[in-house]
C-alpha cells in the first residue's frame, strides 16, 4: 500500500531538483513575487556578477510598500520614488511583468497574486516578504524569503531548502455568528504563541477551516508567520476550484478541469502523520483584539488587559509591563473601554473585497466618531473598481471614511500614512510592534467588522452587538 | 562573503524576548537601493530619541559596549517581517555572531547568507551571558570548526550548527556560484515540470 502523504510533502517531493546527503534539497519556484523595497539590492547582485533573470516568465512584479494611497500622480517622497524607478528599470532590463503604480493590476502583492490566478495549488511560491504565507490558502508551499535568496531565486529559480517540520492546526467545530477568520487566527496565535510554528510549515484543517471562504482561508495562512511559521497552507478544495475558474492565470477551459483532477490529488491522505498537531474548538472563539505589542498578547473583546502582577514567569511579566506601558493602557482595564483615534481598514490580511463588504456591512446608516480618523485602503486596484462598483466607496465617504488607492499603507507606514506617537489604531492588519504604524504609535489588531465598529464607536465593542437588528 | 573561522570579540547583552526585525531596523530605512550603510540606523527607535540624540536608558550606549561584535539575547531573535536589512545592519555595526536561545526562520537564514554566525544555546546558558556581559567588559571567543564557545574563565558550550550552514560560512561561499554548478540538473528538472 502507498505510504500516505500529506501536502507538504507532496510538493516537496514534486520540487525536488536535487537532493544529497548533508544539506538542504534544491527546490524548484514556480513563481517568483517582486516588490519594490526587498529587490534592488538583489537586481543589483545579478548586474555585479554578470547574471540574468533564469525565467522571467515565472516572475512577477508590483509597487506597494512604498506607494502613496492619495494623489498619486505626485510621489513626494524622493526616496521612495527612486526604489520604484529602480524597479522599474530592473523589471525593463531583466524583461519581468511589472505592474506599475498606473497599472490596472497594481496592488499589495499578496492580493494581486491569488487575484490573478498565479496563485494556484501545488506551486511554489515565494517573496521577498514574510506575508509570502497568504498564498498557501490555496494549497500551494508559500514562504518569505531575504534579498540574498531573492537574487538566488532571480539567477537559478531554485532554493536550497531543509524540509520543513509538519504542524496540524486543527480547527474543530464552525465559527460562531460574527466571528471571523481574522479572530480564529488571532485566538490560534493568543493560544499558543507567537513561535509555536517556528521551524514547522502549517496545515490548517477541521471543520472550521473546510466553512472558509478562500478570502478567509488567506487572513488565515497570512498570519502564518506571526505564530512563527514560514508557510501555512489548506489542502484545495471545491472553494478553491471554484476560486480560480475564469480567472487570468489560471488553466482555461479543458485544461482547467485537467488541473482539478491533478489538484484533488494534492490534499493530505488520509492517515497522514504530521510532526506535530494542536487543536482549538471554534466554538469557544470570540472577537479578538489585541492589547499588547506582539500578535499573541491577544484577547476576546470581553476581556480585560491582563495585570502583570499576577503573572508568575518573569520574563512574561517583563514583556506584560513593557507592553502596556508602550501601549498606555492600565492593568485589568476592561478592553470595551479602549477609546482609539485611528481606524485602517486594509493590508494583506484584510483588503479583498469581501473584507471591504463585511466592514461596510456595519458601518451602513452610521457615521465614524467624530473623534476618530478613519481609512479604507483597499489591497489592490481591481477591488477598488470592484468597491466602487458595488457603491461601496460611497458607503464608506459618507460615513465618514477616507477612501483611498491600493496599497500596504498604514500596514507598515512606510508611505504618508502614518499614526502619530502616542496616538491608538484599530487596525485589520498583522502586526502590532512597537513603532510599526509610526513611531511611537500603538497598534490594537483586529477583524475588518471589530475595526468598523471601533470607527463608530470611538472606542471597542463587541461587533456582535453592534450588528443586533437595530430597529 | 568574509569567511568566518574563529571570532573572538566584546559581548553585548539584550535582554529581550521576540525581538522583531522592526525594531531591529525600523522601515523608515528600508527605502535605500543599497545593501551598505544600514549599520547607523540599527535599533533607530532604542537608541534615539525623536529629536535624533542618543537615549540614556538603552545600554548599546554605553561607551563600555563600544566596539561590541557578539549580541547575546532572548528568545525567538529576528520574528517579523523578512527585511535582510536587519542583518545587513547588524553587520554593518560591527556584530558577527549571534547568541540566543532560538532565532525566527526567515531571519536565521538571513544571517548565514550574510557570514553573520547565528549560534542557538540553552535557556540557562543565554542567562549566564547575558549576566556576565552586563556586569563588565566581556569577551568571548567562537571556535566555529569545532563548535564551541568560551571565555577566558569557566564558560565554554558547544553549539549545533548544520553542516551545510557551516562549510558555507568557514569558507564565505557564494551560493548562487554553487547553485549555478547544478544548472544541468536544474535545465532537466523544467523539462518535464509544469
Ligand atoms: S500589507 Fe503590510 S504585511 Fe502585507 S505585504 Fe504590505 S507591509 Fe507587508
Amino acid at each position: 500500500m502507498k505510504q500516505p502523504k500529506t501536502i507538504i510533502q507532496k510538493i516537496w517531493e514534486k520540487h525536488t531538483v536535487v537532493q544529497e546527503t548533508d544539506k538542504p534539497d534544491l527546490l524548484y519556484i514556480d513563481l517568483h513575487l517582486v516588490h519594490e523595497v526587498t529587490s534592488p539590492q538583489a537586481f543589483e547582485g545579478l548586474r555585479l556578477a554578470g547574471r540574468k533573470v533564469r525565467q522571467p516568465d515565472r516572475t512577477y512584479a508590483t509597487v506597494d510598500h512604498n506607494v502613496p494611497t492619495i494623489n498619486r500622480p505626485v510621489i513626494r517622497d524622493e526616496v521612495a520614488r527612486k526604489q520604484m524607478d529602480t524597479l522599474r528599470s530592473n523589471c525593463a532590463e531583466f524583461g519581468i511583468r511589472l505592474a506599475d503604480i498606473d497599472h490596472p493590476d497594481q496592488g499589495i502583492v499578496h492580493v494581486i497574486g491569488p487575484q490573478l490566478g498565479l496563485t494556484q495549488p501545488g506551486k511554489t511560491i515565494v517573496c521577498g516578504d514574510s506575508h509570502t504565507s497568504t498564498h498557501g490558502a490555496f494549497g500551494a508551499l508559500a514562504f518569505g524569503i531575504g534579498t540574498s535568496e531573492v537574487e538566488h531565486v532571480l539567477a537559478t529559480q531554485t532554493l536550497w531548502q531543509n524540509k520543513p517540520k509538519t504542524l496540524n492546526v486543527q480547527i474543530d467545530g464552525p465559527l460562531g455568528p460574527g466571528v471571523t477568520a481574522k479572530d480564529l487566527i488571532l485566538a490560534i496565535i493568543g493560544r499558543f504563541g507567537v513561535k509555536f510554528g517556528t521551524g514547522y510549515v502549517i496545515e490548517y484543517t477541521g471543520e472550521a477551516i473546510r466553512g472558509l471562504s478562500m478570502e478567509e482561508r488567506m487572513t488565515v495562512c497570512n498570519m502564518s508567520i506571526e505564530a512563527g511559521a514560514r508557510a501555512g497552507l489548506i489542502s484545495p478544495d471545491e472553494t478553491t476550484f471554484e476560486y480560480l475558474r475564469g480567472r487570468r492565470y489560471a488553466p482555461d477551459a479543458a485544461a482547467f478541469e485537467e488541473a482539478v483532477t491533478e489538484w484533488k490529488q494534492l490534499a493530505t491522505d488520509k492517515g497522514a502523520t504530521y510532526d506535530h498537531t494542536v487543536t482549538l474548538d471554534a466554538t469557544k472563539i470570540e472577537p479578538q483584539v489585541t492589547w499588547g505589542t506582539n500578535p499573541g498578547m491577544c484577547l476576546p473583546i470581553s476581556a480585560s488587559v491582563p495585570d502583570p502582577a499576577l503573572m508568575e514567569d518573569p520574563d512574561e511579566k517583563s514583556a506584560a509591563e513593557q507592553a502596556i506601558a508602550y501601549m498606555g493602557l492600565e492593568p485589568n482595564q476592561q478592553l470595551t473601554s479602549i477609546e482609539i483615534q485611528h481606524v485602517f481598514i486594509g493590508s494583506c490580511t484584510n483588503s479583498r473585497i469581501t473584507d471591504l463588504r463585511k466592514a461596510a456591512s456595519v458601518i451602513r446608516g452610521r457615521k465614524v466618531h467624530p473623534s476618530v480618523r478613519a481609512l479604507v485602503v483597499p489591497g489592490s486596484f481591481t477591488v477598488k473598481m470592484q468597491a466602487e462598483q458595488e457603491g461601496l466607496d460611497i458607503l464608506f465617504r459618507e460615513a465618514g471614511f477616507e477612501w483611498r488607492d491600493a496599497g500596504c499603507s498604514m500596514c507598515l507606514a512606510m508611505n504618508e500614512d502614518v499614526v502619530p506617537a502616542g496616538e491608538r489604531c484599530a487596525s485589520t492588519s498583522n502586526r502590532n510592534f512597537e513603532g510599526r504604524q509610526g513611531s511611537g504609535a500603538r497598534t490594537h489588531l483586529a477583524s475588518p467588522e471589530m475595526a468598523a465598529a471601533a470607527a463608530i464607536e470611538g472606542r471597542f465593542v463587541d461587533v456582535r452587538q453592534v450588528m443586533a437588528p437595530t430597529v | 562573503m568574509e569567511p568566518i573561522n574563529t571570532h573572538n570579540g566584546l559581548v553585548y547583552p539584550l535582554p529581550k524576548k521576540n525581538v522583531d526585525t522592526d525594531q531591529i531596523i525600523p522601515k523608515q530605512f528600508l527605502k535605500r537601493i543599497e545593501r551598505s550603510g544600514f549599520g547607523q540606523f540599527l535599533f533607530y527607535n532604542w537608541r534615539f530619541d525623536d529629536e535624533g540624540q542618543p537615549r540614556q536608558d538603552f545600554t548599546l550606549n554605553e561607551p563600555k559596549y563600544k566596539g561590541a561584535s557578539v549580541l547575546i539575547a532572548g528568545d525567538n531573535f529576528g520574528c517579523g517581517s523578512s527585511r535582510e536589512h536587519a542583518p545587513w545592519a547588524l553587520l554593518d555595526y560591527g556584530f558577527k555572531v549571534i547568541i540566543a536561545p532560538s532565532f525566527a526562520d526567515i531571519f536565521y537564514s538571513n544571517t548565514t547568507k550574510n557570514g553573520i554566525l547565528a549560534i542557538k544555546l540553552s535557556e540557562a546558558q543565554v542567562d549566564y551571558l547575558l549576566k556576565q556581559a552586563e556586569k563588565d567588559s566581556y569577551i568571548l571567543t567562537i571556535d566555529l570548526k569545532n563548535q564551541i564557545v568560551y571565555d577566558n574563565l569557566e564558560f565554554k558550550a558547544g553549539f549545533d550548527i548544520p553542516a551545510y550552514q557551516k562549510h558555507m560560512l568557514l569558507n564565505g561561499l557564494d551560493e548562487i556560484g554553487i547553485t549555478l554548478t547544478y544548472a544541468d540538473q536544474i535545465k532537466q528538472f523544467e523539462q518535464t515540470h509544469n
